[in-house]
């Protein structure tokens, strides 16, 4: 379980989050909506101890990683996977040697077992026969999904994915989506997904937090999220541009 | 009164963040000599960077040590000659590339080519999110990016150094025997008369001060470039001068405390 405990963060004079609560339950897939600029890839980054709170605290399995060394971060962070929004490939390695990567720094497989792992990743992420080609040669779309293959090559319990299916054609988002639901269910992995995209949300998510002005204003499961009296989602939910959120 | 006290403002201001930089830079400094020793040891990735600084620098280092030994002969024998030194032209031009040239020149060679590429590999890693990525991937990246690059400059500057020197020689050799006809019996027995091992090794505990430096100064900069494509530019300029500056400040300093 994760929990965020009253988390503030801000950019020098810019307030980002502002007092936010949320618990991340163990076994589900967490998704978080909210608008663009508005914090989401922050918030995720302070789960796995990328950005330190100004205040608050950030609760892994009940220990606090905002306070702990870094030898103990390192320990906790073997725990996840992360998908960042720009895949964040190591553009120095091959697609191989990407996926290849944490295998080789945490674990004592061999070169064969290696790359049967690879190839399987890069299989379930509709990527066969790539690993020899630099991230500079990739589509923003494939380089996502090598990422994807980098972030669940390891097999972690706690998997963040900052915009997995955004830029993807409508067919290999669903392929992804249905990947990220099915490997939840299979491992019962802890699944944070930010996500702009609705139907996304309604097919893998159990829960849907959303984030506006620093905080989450809305919890709960998809379906109650989406029937939110509060103007705010209400608006969010339907896209409209009429509403308290401005586009100013 | 308002404009005095906006100037110690300012003052205490740009003192301050001088040395919160300083601080910065002791602290990543210890943590690489940490890393450092402690195992594994990352061999691939040493070795990788041992080529980039050392192997490739090769062409410009020879061309850099072979022309100046040789303009150094033209003009030391147009002074030497007044008084009727010119066997001593080789020496000169030998002690001064082992003891200072050498090291120097090879430094600003490789700081050009070696450090500016580490500060901007890193910079675009930091900006691209790559560094955050090896943090969540808990490899840590002191270890996996600045400690093979120091190492590496550390080892592999010496080794420029040797060859640097060796070319000046030669290059002195063949402007002062055949083309300034300096007695060539003479030019080599001054040469191994003069030129003690010491003014060598030296030259090479210089050699490797100066690849710490540039390595350490690249990689500093790089590993906390912020602001995109701009920030990684003005990094590498950094990256650049201030290596460049604080190897010829210390080269006076080292120079005062060994020779
Ligand atoms: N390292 C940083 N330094 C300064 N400001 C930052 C930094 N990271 C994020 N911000 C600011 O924090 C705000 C939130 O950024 P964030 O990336 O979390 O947005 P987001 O919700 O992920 O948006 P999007 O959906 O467009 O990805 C932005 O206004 C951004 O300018
Ligand atoms: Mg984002």
């Amino acid at each position: 379980m994760i929990q965020l405990v009253d988390i503030s963060k801000s950019f020098k004079t810019q307030k980002v989050l502002d007092g936010l609560n949320l618990t991340i339950e163990e076994g589900k897939t967490t998704i978080i909506i909210g608008r663009s600029g508005g914090g989401k890839s922050v918030l995720l980054k302070h789960i796995i101890g990328l950005i330190k709170p100004d205040q608050g605290k950030v609760l892994v399995d009940g220990d606090d990683i905002t306070a702990m060394n870094d030898r103990d971060l390192n320990e906790t962070r073997k725990k996840f996977g992360m998908l960042f929004q720009e895949a964040a490939l190591f553009d120095s390695m091959n697609v191989f040697e990407n996926v290849a990567f944490p295998l080789r720094e945490h674990t004592r497989m061999k070169e064969p077992e290696i790359r049967e792992r690879v190839r399987s990743r890069l299989q379930d992420v509709g990527l066969s026969g790539i690993e020899g080609k630099m991230p500079s040669e990739l589509s923003g779309g494939m380089k996502k999904r090598v990422g994807l293959a980098r972030a669940m090559a390891m097999q972690p319990q706690i998997v963040l994915f900052d915009e997995p299916t955004t830029g993807l054609d409508p067919v290999m988002t669903e392929a992804i989506d249905r990947l990220i639901f099915e490997t939840q269910r299979k491992y019962n992995l802890t699944c944070v997904v930010i996500s702009h995209d609705i139907k996304s949300i309604f097919s893998i998510g159990h829960q849907v937090a959303m984030l506006y002005d620093g905080k989450i204003i809305e919890f709960g499961a998809p379906e109650e999220v989406k029937n939110s009296e509060n103007p705010v989602v209400q608006q969010f939910m339907a896209g409209s541009l009429e509403g308290p959120i401005s586009i100013m | 009164m308002n404009s005095v006290i906006a100037f110690f403002d300012r003052f205490g201001r740009s003192i301050f963040s001088a040395l919160e930089e300083m601080g910065r830079m002791l602290l990543l400094f210890l943590s690489v000599v940490a890393w450092a020793v402690r195992p594994p040891f990352k061999m691939r990735l040493i070795v990788k960077q041992m080529e980039f600084v050392g192997v490739k620098s090769i062409f410009v280092v020879v061309l850099t040590g072979l022309f100046t030994g040789m303009v150094m002969t033209l003009q030391i024998c147009y002074g030497f000659r007044m008084f009727s030194a010119e066997t001593l032209v080789g020496s000169t031009v030998a002690l001064a590339m082992a003891r200072e040239l050498g090291p120097v020149l090879t430094a600003l060679m490789v700081t050009a080519r070696a450090g500016s590429a580490m500060a901007a590999e890193l910079g675009t890693m930091r900006v691209t999110e790559q560094i955050d990525a090896l943090y969540v991937m808990a490899a840590n990246p002191v270890k996996t990016l600045i400690v093979p690059r120091v190492i590496a400059g550390i080892t592999m500057l010496p080794v420029l150094t040797v060859v640097s020197v060796f070319v000046g020689v030669v290059g002195a050799y063949f402007v002062g025997v055949p083309i300034l006809d300096i007695n060539k019996g003479m030019f080599m027995k001054n040469m191994t008369t003069f030129v003690q091992l010491s003014d060598i090794y030296n030259g090479l505990v210089k050699a490797a001060f100066f690849g710490l430096i540039l390595s350490f100064v690249g990689c500093y900069k790089g590993f906390n470039t912020t602001g995109g494509a701009e920030g990684v530019g003005k990094a590498t300029t950094e990256a650049v001068v201030i290596a460049a500056i604080t190897i010829l400040i210390s080269d006076y300093f080292l120079t005062a405390l060994m020779f």
